[in-house]
């Protein structure tokens, strides 16, 4: 052993340790406040600790809990971690003296058994409480029904009792803790595995083909919900995003009413309407009080009513449009709607007729 | 790395010709020429695997990126994840098992070396037939495709109707193949390490390394088992007709989860606990204390192998279990913390009242104990069910899992590769350059995998391959692309020294760390029969004994 080269290097090495180390718990905390700032009331960022919704609030609590264990446990050992290291580094030069050889203690050893796992008790009985509370609720007889089915890549939304069909953008109504109104989804998929994950709503659950699972919203706030598909399902996994808006009691009246109806149909866009009926369209997509009736893709009732396209890789206006029906590749690659090669006439026409679908 | 394993033999043998050497070579059954094969194998796979992370890195380093297109984002992850694991992890880990198992036991050989070369020998054709996948994936159609289904390959993603071509079933054929490799190495490591001891060498005696690596094979024995047999099915619902997890025809896509997690949460633990062997081999001689309670650290080990068996459904607290289930898979795993806390105090244990010496291999290992606490708290917030709804699936996770895997297993890797490659090099690696290699690989560590937890706080999804500007997850993705390039080059470095010393490193001699197992008493490399006398050991530290006979080890045992 080299024990002077060792030794001119030790004191730098340390400092360089602990400055690093220091670092990584500035960054942490760095992060942490980031993280844990208040997030203005319409902000659209999602974010786990900013819930909006019982189920959310449940969750955060428990995980500021489970947080703040972890957090003392990580000082603690981190501590000791850098005592130790100060402490006990080399010093004596001499490498014939060896420290005291020490093989273990009994009484340590089941010191550091005991108490952590009393803090598993701990944090199992806090987790226990809040998966019963979450899981096992009641559903209220208020509660709105929605049925969710996942697909490669959008997300169908059904009211069975409400009579509404739509897509990619879920309405629900916003909950008052005295008349509570939760939305209960029941997730179904067509073909792959996704998951429903809107962080300020609730946690994620996923859509499983051959399985009926359920989750409950229960929002407290107005305003727009961002999330996306959560578990990995094909090709465009990234571009299966999600929209939830938490409407008032009026307004969700009023977009109730605005989808029951079957489509508006007008004279002046026949043409398009031709297109659409003659070509495979109708093979996947639903147009109500036409014979389109596919249920492979989004339904198309009341398609202007939602604000983005292709579950949400594009805004909806008129350009988007045209462009996703002409070429769906350039707008998501990989998505399943085929081109139907339209010449632009039949394009325009078809454009028309679709934005009369109000 | 391969002219650089060859040119070890060549040392003693250079006027041969060189097609002989990689004759003896591709016929060895030598555990040592085995041991090195499996870890040149495993770096080459490791920068394969790294050049695909990078890949990610750079699509995901703004949002809307067009560098690689999803399908080819989603081979790359595919690829990346089963890369490490399966073609990097395990093979480098066996790697080290048959070389050092035998020398630290007091053995000649393994118990059954042609098997040992047999073992090799499939796991080394089973990360070919995974990257002939890019070439034959999608068999006589045309342009060939890599697998894209993910690591886990969730059903029904696999299912023919979903994943045409034959990109799965080089992914089912590969996994399956490395998995009988895998198994049988199990097999010849339990019987050496039960059989093969030294005389004087009880259970009670052996080093933590052979310890460990005995509990490591008896899990790869029960866990790749359930592995092996859901790839079966699969190629049966595949190619027989039959309908395991085709969910179109009434199967399961859960019997799938269980059947790959009851693989894939173990292995996770296959491949940290030989990396508790390096850790409790390294930190006492650094520290220059025998292993503080050598008996507890057994005991949590085997702990370990069994509840690590009973903690699987954790990473499917999403798939709506009923609450019972989720609340028992919640203790597990949260009781597996326990243990995992135990080996931690442990180490510093041996540490307290030690003479620390921070030489490369120890400040690894110092890195490992630091973010292996770190992974293990943040283990504990996603055994937590209703945390983990929120986490799973997430960017946290990702961060997570890196953490153990990069953070722990890298680290603890790195640790054995500075504190043995004397012995199978015969040279030193370079100090400064370790040290280099050292605090650019912690910086580029903690630029990569800290900030990667926020955005998965903030709402991102793992395994996509963009993503929308505008909520937040812009910066912490950028700075995750920077920690990558760090990264890199620090592994550059490392790989720059593992040649530069072999041909210039200064010579070690049989014991340069002044250590205590009987590895550390033959030359450096070893001769290939390892002891020309059977050694007889009669303590935990035999070499300890040897060189301070006033005082030693077996006078307390």
């Amino acid at each position: 052993m080299n024990s002077a080269s060792f030794n001119s290097q030790r004191p730098g090495a340390t400092h360089r340790l602990l400055s690093i180390l220091l670092l990584v718990v500035g960054l942490l905390l760095a992060a942490g406040l980031c993280v844990a700032a208040p997030a203005p009331p319409d902000n659209p960022v999602p974010n786990i600790f900013v819930p909006r919704s019982t189920p959310a609030n449940m969750i955060d609590h428990l995980s500021l809990f489970v947080l703040l264990i972890t957090a003392l446990i990580f000082v603690t050992v981190f501590t000791l971690l850098v005592y130790v290291l100060v402490k006990f580094r080399a010093k004596n030069s001499d490498p014939s003296h060896e420290p005291a050889q020490v093989y273990g203690s009994t009484q340590i050893e089941l010191a550091w058994t005991v108490i952590p796992t009393l803090i598993v008790v701990v944090l199992f009985l806090a987790s226990a409480r809040v998966i019963h509370a979450i899981q096992d609720a009641a559903k209220p007889p208020s509660a709105i029904d929605v049925v969710a089915v996942g697909h490669q890549f959008w997300w169908e939304f059904r009211y069975p009792s409400l009579g509404v069909v739509t897509a990619n953008e879920l309405h629900i109504p916003v909950s008052d803790p005295t008349h509570p109104t939760p939305t209960y989804l029941k997730l179904l998929s067509a073909d792959t595995d996704h998951s429903f994950w809107i962080p300020q709503l609730n946690g994620k659950t996923d859509l499983i083909p051959n399985r009926v699972n359920e989750m409950w919203l229960d929002p407290h706030q107005t305003g727009l919900f961002l999330g996306q598909c959560a578990q990995y399902c094909g090709t465009q996994h990234a571009k299966m995003l999600l929209r939830v808006y938490v409407d008032t009691p009026q307004s969700f009246s009023a977009w109730v009413q605005a989808q029951k109806p079957p489509a508006n149909l007008d004279a002046s866009v026949a043409a398009g309407r031709h297109v659409f009926e003659t070509t495979a369209c109708i093979n996947c997509h639903a147009v109500a009080g036409t014979p389109a009736n596919g249920r492979f893709g989004p339904d198309l009732t009341h398609l202007m009513s939602r604000a983005t396209l292709a579950s949400g890789a594009a805004e909806n206006t008129r350009e988007n449009l045209r462009l996703w029906i002409q070429d769906p590749d350039a707008l998501k690659p990989g998505s399943l709607m085929p081109s139907m090669k339209l010449t632009d006439n039949d394009l325009d026409a078809l454009v028309n007729y679709l934005e009369t679908l109000r | 790395m391969a002219s650089d394993a060859i040119a070890i033999r060549a040392q003693g043998v250079a006027s041969r010709p060189w097609v002989e050497l990689v004759h003896e070579w591709i016929t060895t059954v030598d555990h040592k020429r085995i041991g090195i094969l499996y870890i040149v194998y495993a770096l080459l796979f490791l920068v394969i695997g790294g050049i695909e992370a990078m890949i990610l890195r750079i699509q995901l380093i703004v949002p809307q990126n067009n560098f690689v297109s999803p399908q080819v984002f989603n081979r790359m992850f595919t690829m990346h994840g089963t890369t490490m694991i399966f073609f990097v992890a395990m093979p480098v880990l066996f790697g080290f098992a048959n070389y050092f198992v035998p020398l630290m036991i007091g053995a000649r050989d393994m118990a059954f070396p042609r098997l040992n070369a047999f073992s090799f020998w499939l796991s080394a054709f089973s990360g070919f037939l995974l990257y002939f996948s890019f070439l034959g994936g999608n068999g006589l159609y045309g342009a060939g495709t890599a697998p894209d289904v993910g690591w886990w390959a969730y059903a029904p993603l696999t299912a023919r109707a979903f994943s045409p071509g034959h990109s799965s079933d080089y992914w089912t054929i590969a996994v399956l193949v490395a998995g009988f490799g895998s198994v049988a190495t199990a097999i010849n490591l339990i019987a050496t390490i039960l059989c093969l001891r030294c005389p004087g060498m009880k259970l009670s005696r052996m080093p933590l390394f052979a310890w460990l690596n005995l509990v490591m094979s008896g899990m790869v024995l029960i866990t790749i088992t359930p592995l092996s047999a859901a790839q079966i099915m699969l190629l049966i619902d595949r190619y027989l007709g039959g309908h395991f997890f085709d969910t179109q025809a009434g199967g399961s896509a859960a019997i799938w989860m269980h059947f790959f997690w009851i693989f894939g949460h173990p292995e996770v633990y296959i491949l940290i606990i030989p990396c508790f062997a390096f850790m409790s081999e390294v930190v006492p001689v650094f520290s220059r204390k025998p292993i503080f309670g050598y008996p507890v650290m057994v005991g949590a080990t085997v702990t370990i192998g069994f509840v690590s068996m009973s903690v699987w459904a954790h990473h499917m607290f999403t798939i709506g279990m009923s609450s019972p289930a989720n609340a028992f898979f919640t203790i597990t795993s949260m009781v597996v913390g326990v243990p995992t806390g135990i080996k931690i105090f442990n180490w510093l244990g041996t540490m307290w009242g030690g003479k620390i010496q921070f030489k490369t291999p120890m400040l690894f290992c110092i890195g490992f104990l630091f973010q292996f606490l770190v992974a293990g708290l943040t283990g504990i917030m996603l055994a937590c069910a209703p945390f983990d709804w929120q986490l799973g699936n997430s960017y946290f996770v990702v961060a997570h899992f890196h953490y153990v895997i990069v953070g722990g297993i890298l680290f603890a890797l790195f640790a054995a590769f500075y504190y043995w490659y004397p012995k199978i090099t015969g040279k030193m690696l370079s100090e400064t350059l370790g040290k280099w290699h050292f605090w650019l690989f912690v910086i580029g560590f903690h630029l990569t995998f800290d900030p990667m937890h926020i955005p998965g706080l903030l709402g991102m999804p793992r395994r996509i391959y963009t993503y929308e500007p505008g909520r937040g997850w812009e910066i912490w993705n950028l700075l995750c692309t920077i920690g990558a390039f760090v990264q890199a080059i620090a592994t550059l470095i490392f790989v720059g020294n593992m040649i530069y010393s072999y041909f210039k490193g200064r010579d070690a001699g049989n014991d340069p760390w002044d250590a205590w197992t009987l590895e550390w008493s033959v030359s450096s490399p070893p001769p290939s029969y390892n002891f020309a006398v059977i050694p007889i050991v009669s303590s935990r530290r035999p070499l300890w004994d040897l060189k301070h006979p006033e005082d030693p080890d077996s006078q307390y045992e």
